[in-house]
């Protein structure tokens, strides 16, 4: 998929605002984007990602947000912010022995 | 492929009535596949019109166990005359216009009629569940969900193209004129209606009236829409009486099974 953040740069003239969407399905605990829509406002993305994104069962929660208002950070920037984290495993919560009473966390 | 003639019963007639109401509307509203204004509305629109052919299918299963001469859904579906479908006039109206010469409408009739179908249906499956056949209540539990779904859907968009630019007013309102007409059939209560009630089947298209009526006068302010003036006109569908439009929706529909019977793919 593109990179969604820059479609906002392309609302012109006519063009509905595009809108991202994230499903919870049915036993989970997050929200995953599904894709992204064009809707005129709020209310009506809302009832298109139900349409459009949970016909087949995918899930029990929709949000939508404007593609507009998300903030990515820049694929240039992914070795300096995200490589160092190669070795620096001490920063994992493993290296704790959890008494018995509560080792089932 | 020659038709299937039934033999008809006043259950019978009153659950066809609905099951064709459902069967061709979806009909209708899958000409716009392909052709939504957006692709967004044009998932939406073939949604719900696999949600009515659910419906149908249910519904035509379940008459053909009442006819008890051991038909099915897909034999109920294509191999009937017109006369013997008992769906409400308003469905089989033309909906979206294919070409310049031919009849049909623009997305406001098809907003609006979806409107005031779904708000019928949802009366009607809302009283269903509660029947006194236990299958016919278990397809109205599940319809009533779908049904509120597709009201919210079509209201919400009444309400943005009557309260909108000039142009779509103007629309809606031509729109809400052709197919006002219609809805009084939704209402006549009939020796079908009155043997349904009697029996705790369902209930008589009248008791319907008051609850729907005040549903779509709320949508229709809210979309500064004026409830057009009463009319005697009644349509004749719900007693196998059609208009000019039913033959041609039929002769698409039944054409393949008719050529090639028991035809499966």
């Amino acid at each position: 998929m593109s990179d969604r953040a820059n479609d906002s740069q392309s609302e012109v003239g006519n063009e509905w605002p595009l809108w991202e969407v994230f499903v919870r399905p049915k036993a989970g605990l997050e929200h995953k984007h599904s894709g992204s829509l064009h809707a005129a406002d709020a209310a009506m993305a809302i009832q298109l990602a139900r349409d459009v994104y949970t016909r087949r069962q995918e899930g029990s929660s929709v949000w939508v947000v404007r593609s507009a208002d998300i903030t990515a950070s820049d694929p240039r920037d992914k070795a300096a912010y995200f490589d160092p984290m190669e070795d620096k495993v001490y920063r994992h919560p493993t290296f704790y022995e959890l008494p018995d009473a509560v080792n089932h966390m | 492929m020659t038709s299937i003639r039934l033999q008809m019963t006043a259950p019978l007639h009153y659950v066809l009535r609905i099951a064709d109401t459902c069967l061709i509307h979806a009909q209708r509203l899958a000409e716009w596949c392909g052709h939504g204004p957006v692709i967004e509305e044009d998932i939406a629109l073939t949604n719900m019109a696999l949600d009515l052919l659910g419906q149908a299918r249910a519904l035509l299963t379940r008459a053909a166990l009442i006819e008890g001469e051991g038909l099915d859904e897909d034999r109920l579906a294509f191999l009937r005359d017109e006369d013997q479908f008992f769906n409400l006039t308003l469905v089989e109206q033309p909906l979206r216009k294919p070409s310049a010469h031919a009849a049909g409408g623009d997305f406001a009739d098809t907003v609006l009629r979806n409107f005031l179908l779904a708000t019928w249906l949802k009366a009607l499956w809302q009283r269903l569940a509660t029947s006194s056949d236990a299958e016919l209540a278990a397809i109205a539990g599940k319809a009533v969900k779908e049904a509120r779904y597709h009201q919210q859907h079509a209201a919400d968009w009444v309400v943005r193209l009557g309260d909108g630019t000039p142009e779509s007013a103007q629309r809606m309102r031509a729109a809400l004129a052709r197919a006002w007409p219609y809805t009084n059939e939704m209402f006549v209560r009939d020796s079908v209606d009155a043997e349904a009630e009697a029996a705790g089947l369902g209930p008589a298209r009248d008791a319907l009236h008051d609850v729907w009526r005040a549903e779509v006068a709320e949508v229709l302010a809210a979309a500064t829409l004026a409830l057009p003036a009463e009319t005697p006109f009644i349509a004749t569908g719900t007693i196998g009486r059609h208009s000019e439009h039913l033959g041609f929706v039929l002769a698409e529909m039944q054409v393949l099974q008719r050529t090639h019977p028991g035809g499966r793919w």
